[in-house]
Order: structure tokens, then C-alpha cells, then sequence
């Protein structure tokens, strides 16, 4: 059962992030993405990380995946041309894509590490679930948890910088300060020529 | 299932991800690639967690996707200033920062 699951979940996220990569059309890619994502939750929950899949199909799959579908439906999914920029691009990646993979499983196939060959050591029924992972949040790993917070604020904060629509009455606002700047730096000039004929009738 | 299966996997996810970004140009397909990397990161720490027997793997996920989170929502910003600024999205294209 638990072999049949995990082929499954397997080929689903296989199958997902090929999807990501072969579409065309990036709407395409993100639903293919979310197909991996969906996947590599049932992985999880087969790794007895119940949290971990429960944070992946609600911020993942729900939240982010949103984000991208808005800004899809934003800037709208144009096609690529076929010119490459590097002679032989699409022939070379998969060879390159290819040669990496046999380099991380040679690394950890080989790293003769006797636990990867178990299913694991037997845990207890509270493992990964949000009871024990919020007891290591707050507990052991609560500096991160608040650098991770900082972190959230910070990006949310570039993001409008970056993202947010330079409205007409800033810009107007800019150029009233520069244009309300140019006649004060005039008045003394201005004040130059009337100061003489207020000044002669007195002399 | 042993463990080395979910690594194994975890590896070939990752490559694909490699694959994509050096094959995409489009920058919301790259990011998209981004995070297959990084879930192929966070399916190795959780299944390297259930090795060990230890939840704090688990955390580290939890904390990469926040990570991950915060680098989409700044791709995101980015990529709709290229867009108002009617430059094309095309990593190719964008190259002004090039030496």
C-alpha cells in the first residue's frame, strides 16, 4: 500500500515538474506545479511530516500559487521564440540536467550510509505533527522563527517598493517641489530688480 | 519505502528543476523552476529527518519555505516592474548588467 502510494506520488511530482519545464505556456507551467506540489505533500504525509504537508498544500499549493497565477493573468503568457542565445541550449541542458543527477544519487547512493537502505527508525504516533513542531518553534528554534517572521515583513515590504504603481500624484507631487523649489531660488533675483526702484525713491 | 527511494527522487527532482532554469527564459518559468529546487531540498530534509528519527529536519523545511515564499513574492515584484516598465520578459533580453 504505502510502496503503491509513494509510486504514485512519485510519478505526480515526476510528471508535475516536467509539466513546469516543457509547457509553453507559463498558465500551463503553474498548474503543472501544482500538481507537483499536491504530490510532494502525499510524500510527506508518507514521511509522517504531517505539518510540513499540511504547510505545503495551504501556503504552497494555496497562497504562492495564487501570487503566480495572478501575475500570469498579469503580464499575460506570451510564448518563446525558438532562437537560442547559446548554440545548442536545449541539446546541452538535459545532457547537463542529466549529469547532475547522476552525480547527487552517485553521492548519496554511495555515501555509505546504512540508515538510507531502512524505512526509518520507528517513531511515535505524535511525530511531525503540528503539537511537536510548534514545541520546536518556540522552543528550541525561536530565533529563527522570528528571523523567518522579519524576513516575511521585509519581502512583503520590497515587494510593494518594487511592484507598486508610481501614481500620477507622487510624480506631480515630485515635480510641484522641484517647480516650488525653482521660484524660490528666483526670488532673490526677482526681489533684485523691484528692491532698486522701492530702494531709489528713498535715496 | 526506504529512505534512499525519496532521495533518489528528491535528486532527480532537483535536476529537473536545474534543467528548466538553464532551458527557460522566461523569468516566471524560472522562478517556477526556483521552487522544484527547492522543494526537491525540502523532500530530502524531511525524508533525511524520518532517517534520523528527529523532527527538527521538519523545521528546516518549514523555514525554507518561508524562504521560498519571500523570493517568489520579490520575483513576483520584479517581474511586474519589468512588465510596466514595457521592457520583455526574456532573461536574454535583459542583459544591460552583463559585462
Amino acid at each position: 500500500m504505502e510502496a503503491v502510494l509513494f509510486f504514485v506520488a512519485a510519478i505526480g511530482a515526476l510528471g508535475g515538474a516536467i509539466g513546469v519545464i516543457a509547457m509553453r505556456n507559463p498558465f500551463y507551467s503553474v498548474l503543472a506545479l501544482i500538481v507537483h506540489l499536491f504530490s510532494l505533500a502525499i510524500l510527506f504525509l508518507l514521511l509522517t511530516a504531517a505539518f510540513v504537508a499540511a504547510a505545503q498544500v495551504v501556503v504552497y499549493a494555496g497562497a504562492v500559487m495564487v501570487l503566480y497565477v495572478f501575475v500570469v493573468a498579469y503580464v499575460g503568457g506570451g510564448t518563446e521564440s525558438a532562437w537560442e542565445s547559446i548554440p545548442g541550449q536545449r541539446l546541452l541542458a538535459p545532457l547537463l540536467g542529466l549529469a547532475l543527477f547522476v552525480e547527487l544519487a552517485v553521492a548519496v547512493l554511495a555515501s555509505s550510509l546504512l540508515a538510507l537502505g531502512q524505512d526509518g527508525p520507528q517513531v511515535s504516533s505524535g511525530f511531525g505533527d503540528p503539537a511537536a513542531i510548534g514545541y520546536l518553534l518556540l522552543e528550541k528554534f525561536l530565533l529563527p522563527f522570528e528571523a523567518s517572521s522579519i524576513l516575511l515583513l521585509l519581502a512583503a515590504v520590497g515587494a510593494i517598493v518594487l511592484a507598486g504603481r508610481r501614481s500620477e500624484s507622487a510624480v506631480e507631487s515630485a515635480t510641484g517641489a522641484a517647480s516650488a523649489g525653482a521660484p524660490r531660488e528666483r526670488e532673490p533675483d526677482e526681489a533684485a530688480p523691484v528692491a532698486p526702484p522701492t530702494g531709489a525713491p528713498t535715496r | 519505502m526506504s529512505i534512499e527511494w525519496y532521495v533518489v527522487l528528491s535528486s532527480l527532482l532537483f535536476a529537473t528543476g536545474a534543467m528548466g532554469i538553464l532551458i527557460r527564459r522566461s523569468p516566471i518559468v524560472i522562478l517556477l523552476c526556483l521552487e522544484l529546487m527547492l522543494n526537491a531540498g525540502n523532500l530530502a530534509l524531511v525524508a533525511f529527518s524520518r532517517m534520523v528519527g528527529n523532527q527538527q529536519g521538519q523545521v528546516f523545511a518549514l523555514v525554507v519555505m518561508v524562504v521560498a515564499a519571500c523570493e517568489v513574492v520579490v520575483g513576483m515584484g520584479l517581474i511586474v516592474a519589468i512588465f510596466r516598465r514595457k521592457l520583455p520578459l526574456d532573461v536574454d533580453e535583459l542583459r544591460e548588467l552583463r559585462g
